[in-house]
């Protein structure tokens, strides 16, 4: 086996165009010429706004839709080889199973297409639903479910079969804060077990926190790859820092013009190197300090400045309907 | 520009569907030689009240109709001219596709040609044939060539003269109706049977009609007609001659020869007629000219 | 083959089962069958015939009212719910599936039927009947039924596979209306002896199904054998077409974007 020298998902100038319009279509290029790889073992995020040609890539990678141009491979075989599918896990954007299963039926009916005994199918069905926490709800119709709890039916069954590869796609949409935490330690957890997870996000934050590398996508263009700090690090961090204003006293003359009132509080965001200039200034008059927080640049942020705002926010439009 | 696995379906269909098709094609072609041999005899309708199909066709019902009428001419076409077919289903049918559609005129008409038509051409049912056009008269008495139908299958096939005359008359007190109508009411009830009348009302079915089989059929009994009255003729030369000659003429030459006839005479199909023995003239056996059956004289001629 | 076929079968089998509209049409169909003793009290002699008449009518209209309504949507719906996505990120091909799905709305209609004859039977000993040879024309003819399924079901499964669920009703029934009348069709065109309207009429009866081979409903209820060509000849044209509409399918799905 050459595993460990062959990237998990290789991705050779994929490109992929849309009809749009009924009677007369024309072609809407959602996907242009990208190429990147995974390498095997790694956490790899995908980012992008909505409508940036995330889905798109994976279900080009699933087969479930034909690349106009391009090819891809996962662990060395094509995307066209249906052998292909046996190591790959796969978790669709918003997820939604036949509902007149229950879940443990539904992990049941997708162990079936994997070579397991009939124990040994029941085994691991009972395993998957304690590991992401539907134990109790195994029984329950899907029709009844949440949509987080569809998400982690859904999660299970991609990871059923132990695939070496997982793609998930947006696996933290749609779940509370403790939803997310419980899919960031499965992810966390297929890493250690030296799996490769490719998952999308169009939340800075979580990719920071999990991925050893990301690609950014925006406008179905390839905008850069590489350690999620290094994405993060392109604006200089900024501060911010949530304040009461003693009353009578005016503000220093630096800060009443940045400063934003929100009743009777004030929010002000300083570069970090002025943060303590700052916090001097606002206690020569007597401020109470509230809070001091760093300031993420949101994904959007980073986009704006990226491409100039105009094809991002075509898409973030779009998405938003 | 299409991907490997797509192009490979294309292919797979290109081949595989006209192939399959092709055998498809071929079994069905003996499917349908089985199916002939094994029809059995005794068909059914499942349902037989036209009413009750009516109902039942949720407003349908002249569609339906037309099916019936469809499957009417198919069955009566299926056996027209098999011997010993039996026309069993052809009045059931006819009765649903009138009832579903009592405006259905073509079916009034054409049926009761389909149900007088002597066996093997037809069912040999004039009576039957008189109850589904009295029928349509009911249902559209506008429709005077009804009434004309009526008539002839009382004179024709059941050589009924003053029901046959009442039929003309009733037609034609439609002010829509032309003026033959009127004259072969007359003329049936002045002197019934004769092959003057006959072929009247021949040359009326003939002129009238549309339809390009039953103009041959009124031209073939009209040629039928004439030779007929030419045999008559014939005959009586025949026995004008016997009274000059003391003997009958052996061919329509002697007619000539005698002085009794400037031509000899041929009969429609261009073959001249033959005498036999009795001295009756006859014609040629190769002669494609068919003789109708002889009308028996109507009641009012025998006294 | 069979390792992916099978499940897929037998998930779509569950589904229909677990609908109660399945149900409904089943109880519905029953009720015709026992309704069909009452038509044969009021009518003399032909009791038998009429419950045998009504019997596999209902049988087969409510069989292709499922076929229709359950085949049109197959495709459709997984696609539309997208529950195909997980589905086909597993090893499996997309005939596959097609083969699946087709094979479970069979295995649910074979299911169904078994019942109403079941209930056809009840039917017929309740009017004192006792099983004679020329009976086995009720099986043979219930066979035909099932067979004229698999043809509508592949029909509603090859529409639904490009178009919605309401367009592959019209154009199912469409084409089964069609296949009815394909003996019609054909003699109209034999009867105006017009060379172009023959070609015309020809390749309508060769190419639509032609579902007037599996009528065998009123041999069957006067007790006339069906004989033994008619059945493995219909079996293979119900065999050698559904081959022909799962392979176009195929082609077609196996092409198809899924948005």
């Amino acid at each position: 086996m050459n595993a460990m020298s062959t990237p998990a998902i290789e991705i050779l100038g994929l490109t992929k165009d849309f009809p749009v319009g009924f009677w007369r279509p024309r072609m809407r290029r959602s996907l242009d010429s990208l190429s990147f790889q995974v390498d095997e073992g790694e956490v790899f995020g995908f980012l992008g706004p909505n409508g940036a040609g995330k889905t798109t890539t994976m279900k080009l990678l699933m087969g479930l839709i034909f690349p106009t141009s391009g090819t891809a491979r996962v662990r060395g075989r094509s995307i066209d080889d249906v052998e292909m599918h046996r190591e790959i896990g796969y978790l669709p954007e918003q997820p939604y199973f036949y509902d007149y299963l229950t879940a443990r039926e539904l992990l049941d009916y997708y162990a079936r297409f994997s070579n397991y005994s009939a124990a040994e199918r029941r085994e691991r069905v009972e395993k998957f639903l304690e590991r992401v926490g539907l134990a109790a709800a195994g029984d329950v119709q899907l029709r009844k479910f949440s949509k987080g709890m569809l998400q982690r039916a859904g999660i299970a069954q991609a990871i059923l079969h132990d695939p070496p590869v997982v793609i998930l796609d947006e696996p933290m949409s749609g779940l509370d804060p403790v939803g997310r935490r419980e899919v960031r330690d499965i992810i966390l957890e297929l890493k250690k077990q030296g799996r490769t997870v490719f998952f999308s996000t169009h939340i800075l934050s979580d990719a920071e926190m999990l991925c050893d590398r990301v690609a950014v996508l925006a406008g179905g263009k390839l905008q850069g790859v590489g350690a999620p700090g290094a994405i993060v690090a392109i604006k200089a961090p900024a501060m911010e820092i949530l304040f009461e204003a003693r009353e009578g006293r005016a503000l220093p003359a630096g800060l009443a013009e940045r400063a934003t009132r929100i009743g009777g509080r004030c929010r002000v965001e300083v570069p970090e190197e002025g943060l303590y200039a700052a916090l001097e200034q606002l206690r020569g008059c007597e401020a109470r300090i509230l809070s001091v927080s760093p300031v993420h640049p949101t994904l959007e942020d980073y986009f704006f400045r990226l491409v100039g705002g105009t094809a991002v926010s075509r898409g973030l439009e779009e998405i938003s309907r | 520009m299409s991907n490997p696995s797509q192009t490979r379906a294309l292919w797979v269909a290109v081949a595989g569907v006209p192939l399959l098709f092709a055998a498809i094609a071929a079994l069905q072609v003996k499917i349908d030689a089985g199916t002939r041999a094994y029809t059995p005899e005794s068909e059914e309708l499942l349902l037989r009240s036209g009413t009750a199909l009516k109902k039942m066709s949720l407003g349908y019902d002249s569609l339906l109709a037309d099916i019936y009428w469809t499957r009417a001419v198919q069955y009566y076409g299926n056996r027209a001219g098999i011997d010993g077919a039996k026309f069993d289903l052809l009045w059931p049918l006819l009765d649903i596709a009138t009832t579903l559609d009592p405006k259905l005129i073509i079916a009034y008409r054409f049926g009761a040609i389909f149900l007088s038509e002597p066996p093997p051409a037809g069912a040999g049912r004039p009576d039957l044939a008189i109850e589904l056009v009295k029928r349509g008269i009911a249902e559209n008495p506008e429709q005077w060539h009804l009434n004309a139908d009526l008539g002839f299958l009382y004179y024709w096939r059941m050589k009924d003269y003053p029901n046959a005359a009442a039929a003309y008359l009733d037609g034609s007190k439609n002010p829509k109706a032309p003026v033959w109508l009127k004259l072969m009411a007359a003329r049936i009830t002045e002197k019934g049977g004769s092959l003057e009348t006959s072929r009247m009302i021949w040359s009326q079915i003939y002129e009238t009609s549309q339809d390009k089989i039953v103009r041959e059929k009124a031209m073939e009994t009209l040629r039928g007609l004439r030779a007929q009255e030419d045999e008559a003729q014939l005959d009586q030369l025949a026995q004008e001659y016997q009274n000059r000659f003391g003997h009958f003429p052996a061919s329509a030459s002697d007619l000539r020869t005698g002085g009794l006839l400037r031509e000899i005479p041929e009969d429609p199909a261009g073959n001249p007629y033959v005498f036999g023995k009795d001295g009756k003239s006859r014609l040629d056996p190769r002669s494609p000219i068919v003789i109708p059956p002889p009308l028996s004289p109507p009641p009012e001629a025998t006294n | 083959m069979s390792a992916t076929v099978g499940p897929v079968a037998i998930n779509t089998f569950r589904e229909a089962v677990r609908d109660r509209v399945l149900y409904n049409l089943v109880l519905f169909a029953l009720l015709m069958i026992g309704a069909a003793i009452l038509v044969g009290e009021i009518s003399i002699g032909i009791e038998r015939l009429v419950i045998i008449n009504l019997g596999l009518t209902a049988i087969s209209v409510f069989g292709l009212v499922m076929a229709i309504f359950i085949g049109v949507g197959l495709v459709y719906k997984e696609i539309e719910k997208r529950t195909l996505y997980s589905l086909l990120a597993k090893p499996i091909r997309r005939w596959e599936f097609l083969v699946g799905k087709y094979a479970g709305l069979l295995l649910t209609l074979a299911v169904n039927t078994a019942f109403m004859t079941l209930g056809l039977a009840a039917a017929l000993f309740y009017v004192g009947w006792r099983f004679e040879r020329s009976d086995t024309s009720i099986l043979v003819a219930i066979y035909f039924i099932l067979l004229e399924f698999a043809l509508v079901t592949a029909l509603a499964l090859f529409f639904s596979c490009f178009t919605t669920p309401m367009l592959s009703t019209l154009y199912t029934l469409g084409i089964y209306i069609t296949g009815v009348f394909a003996d019609d069709i054909r003699a109209v065109g034999d009867f105006t002896r017009n060379p172009a309207v023959l070609g015309v009429t020809r390749a309508i009866y060769y190419v639509v199904p032609n579902f007037h081979n599996f009528n065998a409903i009123s041999m069957a209820a006067h007790g006339n054998a069906i004989p033994f060509t008619l059945f493995w000849q219909n079996t293979l044209y119900a065999a050698l077409y559904v081959a022909v509409l799962l392979l176009a399918a195929s082609a077609v799905f196996s092409r198809r974007n899924l948005k």
